[in-house]
C-alpha cells in the first residue's frame, strides 16, 4: 500500500541492509520522490565527502504516486552529492523501473559506502540481495538487463543500470532503464561507478493498495481526458517534445556553435518531420502515460544499419545538433551511443561544444585534442568518436570526461579565456537552447540546485503570451506576459522551481502538467490523486509549502557542500556580453541585463525568505520546518 | 448481443495502464500481476502485446473444469468463473492455450477477464484505442473494412476514398 512502501538503507562496505517505514510526519514535510530521497541525501551523505568516496550516498526514489493509477504516474528520482557540482545531485527518468520499486514495496533505497567489488542489488518483494556483477562489469546499458533477466529467470524484471561510462567514473555517466529512459543529468552513474553498483533489479508482485479505488478509476479518467483534451498532449503524442524544433528554430531560439549564433543554415534537414520519414518506427508511452510521447527508430542502411532506440527529444536535437551535425543519423548514432555507455548527452554535447569554439579560437590545437580535428564541419565523424573517447576516458576523452569544470581545470593553461568558452552553471553544462531572450529561463538556469537546466523550473508558458489576469491567477500576483521583460519573473520562476519539486514528489511526469500549458493538472487536480490513491489529505497550499521545503533543503545542502551563494547563481557571461544576432525582431540583439537580472535576483530571494546572499533566513528555516535539519547555516545562527 | 475486446496490435504503445486499472477495477489494488490482461512486451525491440482471454466458442478450461466452475454468459458470451464452484485445481490455466486463467496469488483463487459486467474498464482507458469493446458480428465487419482500406492504398485510390 502507498502508505507502506518502505526506505532500504543499503551499505555496501559492509554489505548490511536495514528497512524503514515512512512515518507520515515525513510524508507531511517532504512527500515522495525527489522530496524524501533530498532529505535522505541530506542526512546519509557525509558533509563534505568526496563525492566518489564511500561518504556519498545515492538516492533511487519513486514518487509518493508512482505506481499508483494517477495519470503517468512513471518517475524515478535519483540523487547523490554530484561530482559535476559538487553540490545537488539529482535527475529523474520515467519508464518502468519506479512503479515496479514500488510493487516491490520500497520507495526509496540508500545505497551507501563502496563495495570492494561489483555488485548490482536483486530487489523483489520486501526482499534485497547484494549480488555479484563482476560477469556484468564492462557490459553496456543494453546488454546489462537481458543478462540479468536471463540469469534470474524473469522476463518482468526491470533494471537501472550504468553503462561503461559509470564503470570509468565519467563525471557524465548515468542511470539508465529501458530502451530509452535516462536520469540523465549531475552524473549519478559516476557516483554509482565509484560504489561498484552496476545494477538495480527490481520485480514486484506485492501491488498498492488504493485508498478508494472507485473514485481513484473515476478521477484519473476524468484527469485524463482533460490532459488529452489539450493540444499540447496530442502534438507530444505525435511528433514527441520535437514539436517545437521548428518553431524554436525560425524564431531564434536556438543556440548553434556554442551559443556564437543562434541561427543554423540546415536546421530543416533535423526537423522531425525529416525524422519521421526515414527512421520513425513507432511510439512508446511509459508507466500508465497515455500521451506516449517516447519516439523509436530504427536505421535501415547505411554503416550504422539495424541501430534502434527510443527517441529522439527535444533536448537531444538541441544538444548533438547544435554544433554542426546535419544529419539525423549523426544525432540517432549519436544518442543510441551515449545510452549504450550511459552518457549525458545535455552536459556532454555543451562540453564539446566548448571544446570545439576553443579549437576554432586557436586556444587548443591538435596536440592538446590528441591529434583530432575539432572544426565544426567535422561534426557527424566526430560525435561518435569523442563519446567512444570519453566514456574510454581515452586521448582527449580523458579531458571530456571531467565534465565542464573538470575541462576548464584542465584547458585553462592555455588561455585565461577558457573558462568563457566553456558554458556551465555550478558546473553543470548549459542545454543548447537559447536562455538570454528570456529573463525567466535565464534566472531559471541561475538559480537551479542543480546547475544549468530546464527542469527545475523553466516557465515553458512564459512564450505564450497568457493574458495577465490569467498570470495573475496562476502566479498570485503580477507577472509580465511579455517573456522579454523582467517583471514578475522571480515571482514565475520561485513559482514553478517550487511547483516542478512537488511533480517530482508526486512522481508523475511533469509534461503532463503546468510545464506546457495552464490547462494542464496542478495543484487542484494533484490534492485529488493523493485523496483517492493515497487516502491522505493535503491542502493545495500544503503541496505549495512541500515545494519549497525541498527546494530551500536542496539549497542548504548546496551551501554546506560546495559553499554556493549568490556568486554562483549566475548565467554564462556570453549571456549577457553577446546580444543575440539573429531570429524575430522580438528576439534579434537580446541579451541577459547584468543590472536588471541583479535586480530580480534580489528579488527571488526576497521572495524565497533568502538573504542577500541567497542563504535561508533563520524565520524561513523555522517556518519551513528546517530548522531541525543538520545545518551549516542552523550552526551560524547559533555561533 | 455477443461481445469481445478486439485487439489492434499496432496501436498499443506498451504504457501498460490497462493491466493497472484492470487490477484496482476487479481486485481493488494497483497490480499488473493481479490483473486480467497483460501486455508481454519486448523492451529492447519496442515491441508490445496486449493478451488476454479470447472467450472462445468452446473453451477448453469450461471443458476441463471438474467442478463446471467455468460456463458462457449468455448474453454477453464471455466464460465465467463461478468462484464458490471452484477448487482453485488450476486444470484451467494448464491447458488455456493463451495463458489467458491466472491464478490471483493473493486471495489463492483463480482469475479470468468477465467483461468488467459489461463495461470493461482497460478498454474505457486506452486512449489509443488499442482495446475496443465490440459486438463479435461487428468486429469482423470492422476488419474487413480495414483490409479494404489497405487494398485501395494498395491500388493506388487510397487518395479518393480517405
Amino acid at each position: 500500500m502507498p502508505l507502506r512502501s518502505k526506505i532500504a538503507i543499503i551499505d555496501l562496505s559492509n554489505n548490511k541492509i536495514t528497512k524503514e517505514s515512512i512515518p507520515e510526519k515525513m510524508r507531511r514535510l517532504y512527500l515522495g520522490g525527489r522530496g524524501i530521497g533530498a532529505h535522505l541525501i541530506y542526512n546519509h551523505v557525509e558533509p563534505k565527502t568526496d563525492p566518489l568516496g564511500p561518504g556519498n550516498a545515492l538516492v533511487i526514489s519513486a514518487g509518493f504516486l508512482t505506481g499508483t493509477v494517477a495519470p503517468a504516474s512513471s518517475r524515478t528520482h535519483i540523487g547523490c552529492k554530484s561530482p559535476l557540482t559538487n553540490g545537488f545531485g539529482s535527475s529523474n527518468m520515467g519508464g518502468f523501473f519506479g512503479p515496479e520499486l514500488k510493487f516491490a514495496g520500497f520507495e526509496h533505497l540508500v545505497i551507501k559506502g563502496a563495495s570492494p567489488k561489483p555488485v548490482y542489488l536483486w530487489v523483489h518483494d520486501g526482499e534485497i540481495e547484494i549480488r555479484d556483477a563482476s560477469h556484468l562489469w564492462g557490459k553496456d546499458t543494453f546488454e546489462t538487463p537481458q543478462i540479468i533477466r536471463e540469469e534470474l529467470g524473469d522476463e518482468e524484471i526491470k533494471v537501472a543500470c550504468i553503462g561503461i561510462a559509470g564503470e570509468n567514473l565519467v563525471k557524465l555517466a548515468n542511470f539508465r532503464t529501458g530502451l530509452k529512459n535516462t536520469a540523465g543529468r549531475t552524473g549519478t552513474g559516476c557516483v554509482a561507478g565509484s560504489k561498484k553498483l552496476k545494477a538495480i533489479a527490481v520485480r514486484g508482485r506485492l501491488g498498492l493498495q488504493i485508498a478508494r479505488p472507485k473514485e481513484a478509476l473515476e478521477y484519473a479518467k476524468r484527469a485524463i481526458d482533460q490532459i488529452m483534451s489539450t493540444k499540447v498532449a496530442k502534438a507530444m503524442g505525435i511528433d514527441g517534445t520535437s514539436f517545437i524544433w521548428n518553431v524554436t528554430n525560425t524564431s531564434g531560439l536556438l543556440e548553434f556553435y556554442n551559443g556564437q549564433v543562434n541561427k543554423f543554415k540546415d536546421w530543416q534537414k533535423l526537423t522531425i518531420e525529416a525524422f519521421d520519414e526515414k527512421y520513425k518506427t513507432g511510439m512508446l508511452g511509459c508507466f500508465n502515460c497515455t500521451v506516449h510521447c517516447s519516439h523509436q527508430f530504427r536505421i535501415n542502411d547505411g554503416p550504422w544499419a539495424g541501430t534502434f532506440g527510443g527517441g529522439p527529444e527535444y533536448n537531444t536535437q538541441t544538444a548533438l545538433g547544435s554544433f554542426g551535425a546535419d544529419n539525423w543519423e549523426t544525432l540517432l548514432v549519436g544518442w543510441h551511443l551515449a545510452n549504450k555507455y550511459g552518457i549525458d548527452t545535455t552536459g556532454w554535447s555543451n562540453d564539446v561544444r566548448g571544446t570545439m569554439e576553443l579549437y576554432q579560437r586557436g586556444i587548443i590545437n591538435k596536440e592538446v585534442t590528441g591529434g583530432l580535428d575539432l572544426s565544426w564541419e567535422n561534426a557527424n565523424q566526430l560525435i561518435p568518436v569523442l563519446l567512444e573517447l570519453t566514456a574510454k576516458r581515452e586521448g582527449f576523452g580523458a579531458i571530456l570526461a571531467e565534465g565542464s569544470l573538470g575541462i576548464i581545470r584542465a584547458l585553462s593553461k592555455y588561455s585565461k579565456d577558457v573558462e568563457y568558452y566553456i558554458l556551465h552553471v555550478k558546473g553543470l553544462g548549459k542545454l543548447g537552447n537559447v536562455d538570454r531572450a528570456q529573463p525567466s529561463f535565464a534566472l531559471g538556469i541561475a538559480t537551479s540546485t542543480r546547475g544549468a537546466d530546464h527542469l527545475r523550473s523553466r516557465p515553458a508558458i512564459d512564450h505564450l503570451h497568457l493574458p495577465e489576469d490569467v498570470l495573475k491567477k496562476i502566479y498570485g500576483g503580477y507577472v509580465s506576459s511579455d517573456f522579454r521583460s523582467y517583471d514578475g519573473k522571480a515571482r514565475m520562476v520561485r513559482w514553478h522551481e517550487l511547483t516542478y519539486a512537488v511533480v517530482d514528489c508526486l512522481g508523475t511526469c511533469k509534461f503532463q502538467t503546468v510545464f506546457f500549458s495552464p490547462n494542464l493538472p496542478a495543484y487542484k487536480e494533484w490534492v485529488k490523486y493523493l485523496r483517492y490513491n493515497t487516502g491522505l489529505e493535503f491542502t493545495e497550499e500544503e503541496l505549495f509549502d512541500i515545494g519549497e521545503r525541498v527546494y530551500t533543503l536542496e539549497r542548504m545542502f548546496n551551501y554546506r557542500e560546495a559553499g554556493f551563494t549568490r556568486k554562483d547563481d549566475r548565467v554564462p557571461e556570453r549571456c549577457i556580453r553577446e546580444p543575440l544576432k539573429y531570429g524575430l525582431p522580438a528576439i534579434k540583439g537580446a541579451h541577459i541585463d547584468r543590472d536588471k537580472f541583479n535586480k530580480l535576483l534580489d528579488e527571488y530571494y526576497e521572495l524565497h525568505g533568502w538573504d542577500k546572499e541567497g542563504l535561508p533566513l533563520p524565520e524561513t528555516l523555522k517556518r519551513l520546518e528546517l530548522d531541525k535539519e543538520t545545518s551549516d547555516l542552523i550552526k551560524k545562527e547559533n555561533q | 448481443m455477443q461481445k469481445m475486446i478486439l485487439v489492434d496490435y499496432t496501436k498499443c504503445t506498451g504504457c501498460r495502464l490497462c493491466e493497472t486499472v484492470c487490477s484496482v477495477a476487479n481486485s481493488s489494488v494497483c497490480n499488473p500481476d493481479r490483473a486480467r490482461i497483460k501486455v508481454v512486451r519486448w523492451e529492447w525491440q519496442g515491441l508490445q502485446i496486449p493478451t488476454l482471454c479470447q472467450q472462445c466458442e468452446e473453451p477448453v478450461c469450461m471443458g476441463v473444469c471438474p467442478t463446471k466452475a467455468l460456463s458462457k454468459d449468455s448474453t454477453m458470451g464471455y466464460v465465467k468463473l463461478n468462484q464458490f464452484l471452484c477448487i482453485g485445481c488450476k486444470l484451467c490455466l494448464q491447458t488455456c492455450p493463451f495463458g489467458a486463467m491466472a491464478y490471483d496469488f493473493v486471495k489463492k483463487e483463480m482469475m479470468k477477464c468477465e467483461f468488467c459486467d459489461g463495461d470493461p474498464a482497460c478498454v474505457k482507458f486506452c486512449e489509443t484505442k488499442a482495446l475496443q469493446f465490440v459486438d463479435v458480428s461487428d468486429a469482423s465487419l470492422k476488419k474487413k473494412r480495414e483490409l479494404g482500406a489497405k487494398v485501395l492504398i494498395a491500388i493506388g485510390k487510397g487518395e479518393e476514398a480517405f
